[in-house]
């Protein structure tokens, strides 16, 4: 039903034209995106409640290296599970989303650079603003949150649709 | 103690990631196109992820110390002022140029991607240098 509607809309909208309402793409996956939100929830609050520790993942990536020994350890085993849980969970219930990285090796690597860089400025991602600075009410996440969900939204938009080659 | 718990709950994030399809930059893509083919999945996985997370946030505060750390280890800093703005402003055009922000592209290492690996490096070099422009900065 709702893979005849997109088709049906984008049809009217034309090759190549921005339809005037949201499409909604064939790949949504709200159950799973819940069900994944709730365990990446569960992972900051259990950082938090064992460890006493933000589940920022740039922070903990920035400060992994540079810190004294003791807050290092830490840091560098939380990094370490986050490929080793993607990985388990894809050997037990297969890669559900799949795979793909399409950008030009220029742009993965200034998208890379930016990224580091204006996390460090900004003091925080997806998950230390997005969501443990929001559950926690803290109105600095929720500004950091709003300005790269809104750059994020501009620069697809701008490469997607306004020079039309982006992929 | 302390780092086997950072451990598990480094693994169950990526376990999440991956089941909600963030680790795949071509669906955050899509959550960014607005204007396209929409992907609304990234929003449920926000909600689904701040409402666990905000129940553990109510716990805390009836809470002295966590479990195996003397302290809570918060953010003290409460300033929205334009280091935070610019600083995620850059964060989102990078974000949009490629659909991946640090957890994801961390949590897909073991995928042998070569095109990731780049990313990460140049993530890496990203905020280095931004730690040595703020330390400049600040003198």
């Amino acid at each position: 039903m709702r893979l005849t509607r997109a088709r049906a809309a984008r049809a009217r909208a034309g090759p190549g034209r921005a339809p005037a309402q949201p499409v909604i793409a064939e790949e949504f996956s709200p159950g799973l995106g819940l069900a994944g939100g709730a365990l990446i929830g569960l992972a900051a609050a259990g950082l938090l409640l064992a460890d006493g520790r933000i589940a920022g993942v740039s922070g903990i990536l920035a400060r992994s290296l540079g810190a004294a020994r003791g807050d290092r350890l830490w840091r560098l085993a939380f990094l370490a599970g986050l490929p080793l849980g993607a990985a388990g969970t894809a050997a037990l219930f297969g890669d559900l989303h799949g795979f793909a990285i399409t950008p030009s090796p220029a742009r993965l690597l200034a998208g890379g650079l930016l990224v580091g860089f204006g996390t460090w400025l900004g003091g925080g991602c997806t998950s230390g603003h997005g969501v443990c600075g929001l559950a926690r009410g803290s109105r600095r996440s929720l500004a950091a949150t709003l300005v790269f969900m809104a750059t994020g939204f501009a620069t697809v938009f701008a490469l997607r649709h306004l020079w039309g080659g982006g992929s | 103690m302390r780092s086997l718990s950072a451990l598990v709950c480094g693994a169950v994030f990526g376990a999440g990631l991956l089941v909600s399809g963030m680790t795949n930059p071509a669906k955050v893509l899509g959550f960014l196109d607005l204007a396209g083919r929409w992907d609304p999945t990234l929003a449920f996985v926000m909600g689904g992820a701040l409402a666990v997370n905000a129940a553990a946030w109510a716990a805390m505060r009836r809470r002295k110390a966590p479990l195996f750390a003397p302290v809570f280890a918060l953010p003290q800093a409460n300033a929205i002022d334009g280091r935070l703005l610019a600083g995620s402003a850059l964060f989102g055009v990078g974000w949009g140029l490629v659909g991946l922000c640090p957890g994801p592209a961390l949590a897909g290492l073991l995928r042998g991607e070569l095109p990731l690996y780049a990313f990460v490096a140049a993530l890496v070099a990203g905020s280095w240098l931004a730690q040595l422009y703020t330390r400049r900065a600040r003198g």
